[in-house]
């Protein structure tokens, strides 16, 4: 009887996810990942007519508010998962969301084109966002007030930055945010004391600042985000409720297949093996 | 329907035809809808009411957003890092949240400080001129389409203060900041110039035509009786429109939120980046967890945003009432 009763559950258990609703997957959260997404889903659509895929931004905590609520089956991220966001996930769905790594990315510092650095170190970046240092004549660089941009405070690239290299300090009052990393590399590229950050795939019509370490300027390459030897390197994640299965599973299956990661490198990220 | 003519009802009324009883029975149920309508509207605005006012209050019952948003960190300067002095800061999402109003205060009385400037002079002038001077056919044409301005989504309006304004100020006085109060107030006019003309224009014109005739018969020019006759009657009407305009400036989110570079200084200068009251809520409700301080806070603005809004047209009603009894008076 128990061993019935056991089997049963199992069967109804498999079952439930493919009963769950065929046809849409729905993918939100981080404005980072959002180009890259929607080429995914298009090239997965293409191999996969009968799927469709949904992929729109809003930021990583929408993506991940989202896949909290169950309005979406796929929430990208720029940052892991916060212990809180995972607390509430358990108090709905009984257990944590399930983390997948789909690409690796160099958070970079944006300047003007005609500005004449090429590179800082991490301490000069800190210094600047805490707003300790307001003249690019400090940093080395001209005679001219800096004007910081940065990202609002729903952003993912916005806590890496502040996790990663401002060790978790606020940032400074007079940084102006922007919504969106396209914004950002905009407001630089028509600013000429303007310094910027976000992913490395944005970077048009702008200079990337490299990071020094000691003697030697570490650019954002593709071999230096994948060896981690860049400082601001990071992982783009996907965030499920349980384990990936249906349509859900071929999408992520075929993002990390060798094509889902070769799309990768062609947008301006990096594979994650 | 029919059938039931002449079965007397009232003995008071004279006999009806049934088609006219219809007609009447018609009446009543196009005046219960119109009033059910009316109603609707109105329990809806109160529910959103309560609605807002509810989740702001779980910033003065709930013991961790107490401790989070006291009215002292909200209002007076705090220490936000050691060995700086104290400072208005917003950074409602920090280890240390910090969550003082004032440079949102002043940014909002920034934005709509330079929006009304602009836009006060512009729309007024623009009601007085199509209202007294332009020809038939000009009036015709000119009127529809300011009035079609205020139907332009607040979208284009920021992006155009994005685009356009920001490169233009940043190119000829090259500003601190690329986007700045000033860059947004001119974004906010262009919003608001419409609302101020179209209700100014109405006001102009309702003036009676005796008041002019008066004027000019007394020998005074057709600038001086717009100017000093026409403009002083319909000063209420003015008014009014001025603080349609100023409601909206307050209000208005997407324009300030593109153009204006939503960092939250405390200053006073015009070319600094500014942060709204209402900016601040549409940035941040997008990733805040709900129940949250965070979240209380953010509909705790909302709250402001309402009061203030629903004190400046008490004042500006009874001003209204003010000049209204003097004129009449000045009439009699």
């Amino acid at each position: 009887m128990k061993t019935f009763i056991a089997s049963l559950t199992a069967v109804l258990l498999l079952l439930l996810p493919g009963a769950a609703r065929a046809g849409t997957v729905t993918v939100k959260g981080s404005d980072t990942l959002v180009i890259l997404g929607q080429r995914w889903a298009e090239a997965f659509m293409k191999k996969n007519p009968s799927i469709k895929l949904q992929v729109t931004g809003g930021g990583s905590g929408v993506g991940l508010a989202a896949l909290v609520n169950g309005t979406t089956d796929i929430a990208m991220s720029s940052r892991p998962i916060k212990d809180a966001e995972n607390e509430k996930l358990r108090a709905r769905s009984k257990s944590p969301a399930t983390q997948i790594a789909v690409a690796k990315d160099g958070v970079t510092f944006y300047v003007h084109e005609s500005n004449k650095l090429d590179a800082l170190t991490a301490e000069q970046l800190r210094d600047i966002y805490l707003g300790d240092v307001t003249s690019w004549k400090d940093v080395g660089g001209a005679d001219a007030p800096l004007v910081v941009y940065s990202r609002e405070n729903s952003s993912g690239t916005y806590v890496f930055v502040k996790d990663h290299l401002l060790k978790g300090e606020d940032y400074t009052a007079s940084a102006q945010t922007l919504p969106g990393t396209a914004a950002v590399v905009n407001a630089v590229a028509k600013e000429k004391n303007g310094i910027g950050y976000g992913g490395a795939a944005y970077a048009k019509g702008v200079k990337e600042l490299k990071v020094l370490q000691g003697k030697e300027a570490i650019s954002p390459s593709a071999e230096n985000i994948q060896s981690g030897k860049y400082p601001l390197s990071r992982e783009l994640y996907f965030y499920l409720r349980t384990q990936p299965t249906g349509d859900a599973k071929a999408f992520i299956d075929f993002i990390l297949s060798p094509e889902g990661q070769a799309l990768a490198t062609q947008v301006g990220y990096f594979p994650v093996k | 329907m029919q059938g039931q003519g002449l079965v007397g009802t009232a003995a008071v009324a004279p006999r009806l035809s049934s088609a006219a009883r219809r007609r009447q029975l018609r009446e009543k149920v196009i005046a219960g809808i119109i009033t059910a309508m009316a109603f609707t509207g109105i329990a809806a605005l109160v529910l959103i009411l309560v609605f807002v006012a509810k989740e702001a209050l779980g910033l003065f019952l709930d013991a961790e957003a107490r401790h989070e948003a006291s009215p002292s960190k909200m209002f007076l300067p705090q220490v936000v890092r050691a060995g700086k002095p104290p400072a208005f800061v917003w950074q409602p999402v920090s280890s240390v949240p910090k969550v003082s109003m004032i440079p949102l205060f002043i940014g909002t009385l920034k934005t709509t400080l330079v929006s009304m400037l602009v836009a006060v002079p512009v729309g007024v002038a623009a009601a007085l001129f199509v209202a007294e001077f332009a020809s038939r056919r000009l009036r015709e044409l000119l009127k529809p389409t300011i009035e079609m301005l205020a139907g332009i989504p607040s979208v284009v309006l920021g992006f155009v203060a994005l685009m356009v304004f920001a490169s233009f100020m940043q190119d000829t006085f090259g500003l601190g900041s690329r986007l700045n109060a000033l860059v947004a107030g001119l974004g906010l006019s262009l919003a608001i110039v419409p609302v101020i003309f179209t209700v100014a224009e109405d006001a102009l014109t309702a003036v009676p035509r005796s008041y002019r005739e008066a004027s000019l018969a007394l020998g005074a020019t057709p600038w001086e009786t717009a100017w000093k006759v026409v403009l002083p009657a319909a000063a209420p009407g003015i008014l009014a429109a001025c603080v349609l305009g100023f409601g909206r400036a307050i209000g208005e989110t997407m324009i300030v939120l593109m153009a204006s570079g939503n960092a939250a200084i405390v200053s006073a200068s015009l070319s600094d980046s500014v942060r709204t009251l209402s900016a601040t809520i549409a940035a941040e409700m997008g990733e805040v967890v709900v129940g949250s301080p965070h979240y209380s806070l953010l509909f705790f603005i909302g709250v402001e945003l309402f009061v203030f809004t629903f004190l400046l047209n008490m004042l500006a009603n009874t001003w209204t009432r003010r000049v209204l009894k003097r004129l009449s008076g000045a009439g009699a």
